[in-house]
């Protein structure tokens, strides 16, 4: 009974190593801090912390990170089931990226000049946006859920994603297309896969699982299934699309 | 019958050098870390056999109170089974229920140094005692009946970056166990302590000090922060009274700038005395590595025909993606060629020293360089069959893009001096590949749909048992590669399987996620 006490007593200890204020918050640091953020963050969040691929860190709130330590942790350990990768710096140098990124917050954000009223009804009418993404509880299934990412990505993202969808596919994303033992033919996005088995959900939502021996053919791409909307709606019809976008801000 | 009949007579009785030398006679108990001194990790076991292996089941489940990495190989005694936890716990099971039978539970202070991950290895036993290396530096003989602390030996200050995470290798009347920390710029080195009574018998320091023959190798003071850590359990030959044991990269991993010149013994085989802890040849595998390709996997030693000679070898599917062939009484060249993509060699040359492609070392911008950071193998083991003479490695399929940082070196802090990524886009894959041993040449692969990190067990039975990151355990046809069973055990395996006999049944044991599986076919 007392080790039990002792092992979680001891667990709790390590979490509390990690210091809740950022020690490292000069002037200095945050240069630092910069310098490394381009070198490994730019890629994916934008040297602005704009956001791309990755979140949108010019944010006031990090929903992930409201605290320094939740903030140490996401850069130390990575995001579990995102592409954000656990990082190999030293503790030094995690707190000086961790500085600057709470200097992003404080950044005035490019101003949205769309109308968002007008956009939210293009998303549901005109766009056919609703057909495959949900805000709140209406929408389908088949891109991702959207509530809440204007807290997650900039508009200048969310424009070119509008644009040009194919330009930034997350890495796991696969559409597959199977071709049963039995002469059945399925196709969807693979939600799992290993050695041994492929799983996958159809265009009506439906699950399916099968093993790679009852395979007899499988095609796998990183497509987005997602249309462009250049020219299928007007250059204010984006700007209003993506203002609506950008106020979707979640429950947070 | 003469199985159990020797098994009776051995019941209670304490472990010799003698009975680990010919493990081989015992299959019933699995007395080492890799099941013999030749790093074979093979079990002459063959009631589990092509035939019924498709009706294995677990027959019992134990599972660790601890989220970490579970690396452990079982070791097994006389129905009993001994087993690490995180952090640096130790635990003694009933082989027959799973059930424990003592616990020994070692409080860690929370400033202990890991680069990836507060794991352990695995026991070594020898005598009445039961050995296990800890976190925090330490080495503790535990007495195996009741897990009582016989002796505490600390190995060196954990404070400035050191930690022990290997199974120590019990070899006559010495208990020798090497260090961790290759990421914080220690001093590597391999120590031998006496089995009874816990006094250091020799230390080898795996980077020269000043006035020693290879610190000539280091620019300036680099030696002081060299690496070259010892953190996974070598082989061991009583003809040549040697211990083989591979050494880890030179610190800092990926900032080659501040330590010019080849960095001995880092990414080395040493073949040391294990009587008196002398050097007696090295062979190193990378050069003054950029890519933290430690040489720290398991070395296989056979004897076998070589281009028509008799000869000693010593097996090595080596992180830098070259599988290489030494004669291990000299340490000489005799094989070396790709077993996985690399791009950062044309080739060795006939000394077996690497000739660099240009442009691989790590750059701020990034450098894609194969095999990755992880390599082509890593700590995890191999296994060889003398059953059908062929060498099973689970075999690492990725590149990486390479980062060249700054490096400032503070005690007790990584000292990487740089960093590494995915490349987008590029699949990675794995597979458990069989090969002939003396040419390298594979004979059979089984595709995995992802990067392993986690061993082979072959055994008499014509099988080769192993894991996926998935949490799939599986068996093979050893001749053919042919998939014989599986089974989801639920969380991403990490271990290396190991075989024994509990009663009158075989079993086959391997961790998955946070569990320990005995399986068995009833």
């Amino acid at each position: 009974m007392i080790w039990w006490a002792a092992i979680a007593l001891f667990q709790q200890t390590i979490a509390l190593d990690i210091p809740s204020k950022n020690p490292n918050t000069s002037e200095a640091d945050v240069a630092a801090g910069r310098k490394l953020f381009n070198g490994r963050c730019a890629g994916c969040h934008g040297p602005a912390g704009e956001g791309g691929k990755g979140a949108n860190l010019a944010v006031p709130r990090l929903t992930r990170a409201q605290e320094d330590r939740a903030l140490y942790r996401v850069i130390r350990y990575g995001v579990p089931d995102t592409e954000m990768p656990a990082s190999l710096m030293d503790a030094h140098e995690i707190w000086q990226v961790a500085a600057f990124v709470r200097t992003l917050g404080r950044v005035q954000s490019a101003a949205v000049t769309g109308n968002a009223a007008n956009g939210a009804s293009l998303f549901k009418g005109k766009g056919g946006c609703i057909g495959c993404h949900t805000v709140g509880l209406e929408g389908g299934r088949s891109g991702p859920a959207l509530s809440g990412v204007g807290a997650r990505r900039g508009a200048q993202h969310l424009r070119a994603k509008l644009l040009d969808p194919s330009a930034s596919v997350p890495e796991n994303f696969r559409m597959v297309q199977i071709t049963t033992r039995d002469g059945k033919t399925i196709r969807g996005q693979q939600l799992n896969e290993d050695t041994f088995s492929v799983q996958l959900r159809d265009g009506a939502d439906r699950f399916h699982s099968l093993w790679r021996e009852d395979i007899t053919a499988i095609t796998s791409e990183r497509k987005t299934p997602m249309p462009s909307y250049k020219g299928r709606l007007s250059e204010s019809e984006i700007d209003d699309v993506v203002a609506y976008m950008a106020s979707l801000r979640g429950d947070q | 019958m003469r199985l159990l009949l020797f098994c009776a007579l051995t019941l209670g009785a304490q472990v010799t050098h003698e009975r680990l030398l010919k493990a081989e006679r015992e299959p019933h108990n699995w007395l080492t870390y890799s099941g013999n001194f030749a790093g074979h990790r093979y079990s002459p076991l063959n009631q589990i056999n092509t035939s019924n292996v498709s009706k294995l089941k677990p027959a019992w489940v134990y599972q660790t109170n601890s989220l970490q990495k579970f690396e452990t190989t079982p070791i097994v005694l006389d129905g009993v089974m001994y087993i690490t936890e995180s952090s640096s716990h130790v635990t003694a099971l009933d082989t027959k229920t799973g059930r424990t039978l003592w616990r020994y539970r070692r409080p860690m202070p929370d400033d202990i140094k890991v680069c990836c991950g507060q794991v352990n290895r695995g026991v070594a036993i020898l005598g009445d005692l039961v050995y296990v290396g800890t976190l925090d530096s330490h080495l503790i003989a535990l007495d195996a009946k009741t897990g009582a602390v016989r002796w505490d030996t600390n190995v060196i200050d954990y404070k400035a970056g050191y930690s022990i995470t290997v199974a120590p290798l019990a070899l006559k009347d010495k208990i020798v166990v090497g260090i961790a920390g290759g990421e914080y710029g220690i001093r590597g080195f391999l120590d031998a302590y006496d089995a009874k009574t816990g006094k250091r018998a020799w230390r080898f320091y795996t980077v020269p000090g000043p006035g020693e023959k290879g610190n000539e190798t280091w620019a300036n003071d680099s030696w002081k922060r060299g690496a070259a850590a010892t953190w996974v359990t070598g082989a061991y030959d009583p003809d040549t009274n040697l211990v083989y044991w591979g050494t880890g990269n030179p610190g800092p991993d990926w900032n080659g700038d501040v330590r010019k010149g080849d960095n001995l013994y880092s990414d080395c085989m040493l073949a040391i005395d294990a009587d008196t802890g002398k050097l007696k040849w090295y062979f190193q595998f990378t050069p003054h590595d950029v890519h933290d390709w430690d040489a720290t996997e398991v070395p296989v030693l056979i004897d076998a025909e070589f281009r028509g000679a008799k000869r000693k070898l010593l097996l090595f599917p080596n992180r830098n993606a070259f599988y290489y062939v030494l004669d291990r009484v000299t340490g000489q060249f005799l094989l070396g060629k790709p077993y996985a993509k690399q791009t950062w060699a044309k080739g060795l040359d006939d000394n077996g020293r690497p000739m660099r492609n240009e442009n691989t070392a790590p750059t701020v911008q990034g450098t894609v360089v194969f095999p990755s950071v992880g390599g082509a193998n890593n700590w995890y083991s191999p296994s060889y069959s003398p059953q059908n003479q062929l060498l099973y490695i689970a075999v690492r399929e990725a590149g990486h893009i390479y980062y060249f940082g700054e490096a400032e070196f503070k005690e007790g802090e990584q000292y990487n001096g740089g960093g590494f990524r995915s490349i987008p886009g590029e699949p990675e894959w794995g597979a458990i590949r069989a090969y002939n041993p003396t040419t390298g040449e594979a004979k059979w692969e089984f595709k995995m749909s992802s990067l392993p990190f986690s061993g082979v067990l072959s055994t008499a039975g014509n099988l080769v048992f192993g894991t996926t990151a998935e949490g799939q355990v599986f068996a093979l046809q050893g001749d053919t590669g042919r998939l014989l069973w599986r089974f989801q055990g639920g969380g991403n395996a990490r271990g290396n399987a190991m075989s024994y006999m509990s009663g009158d049944k075989q079993h086959v044991a391997v961790t998955i996620g946070n569990s320990l599986y005995a399986f068995v076919v009833e």
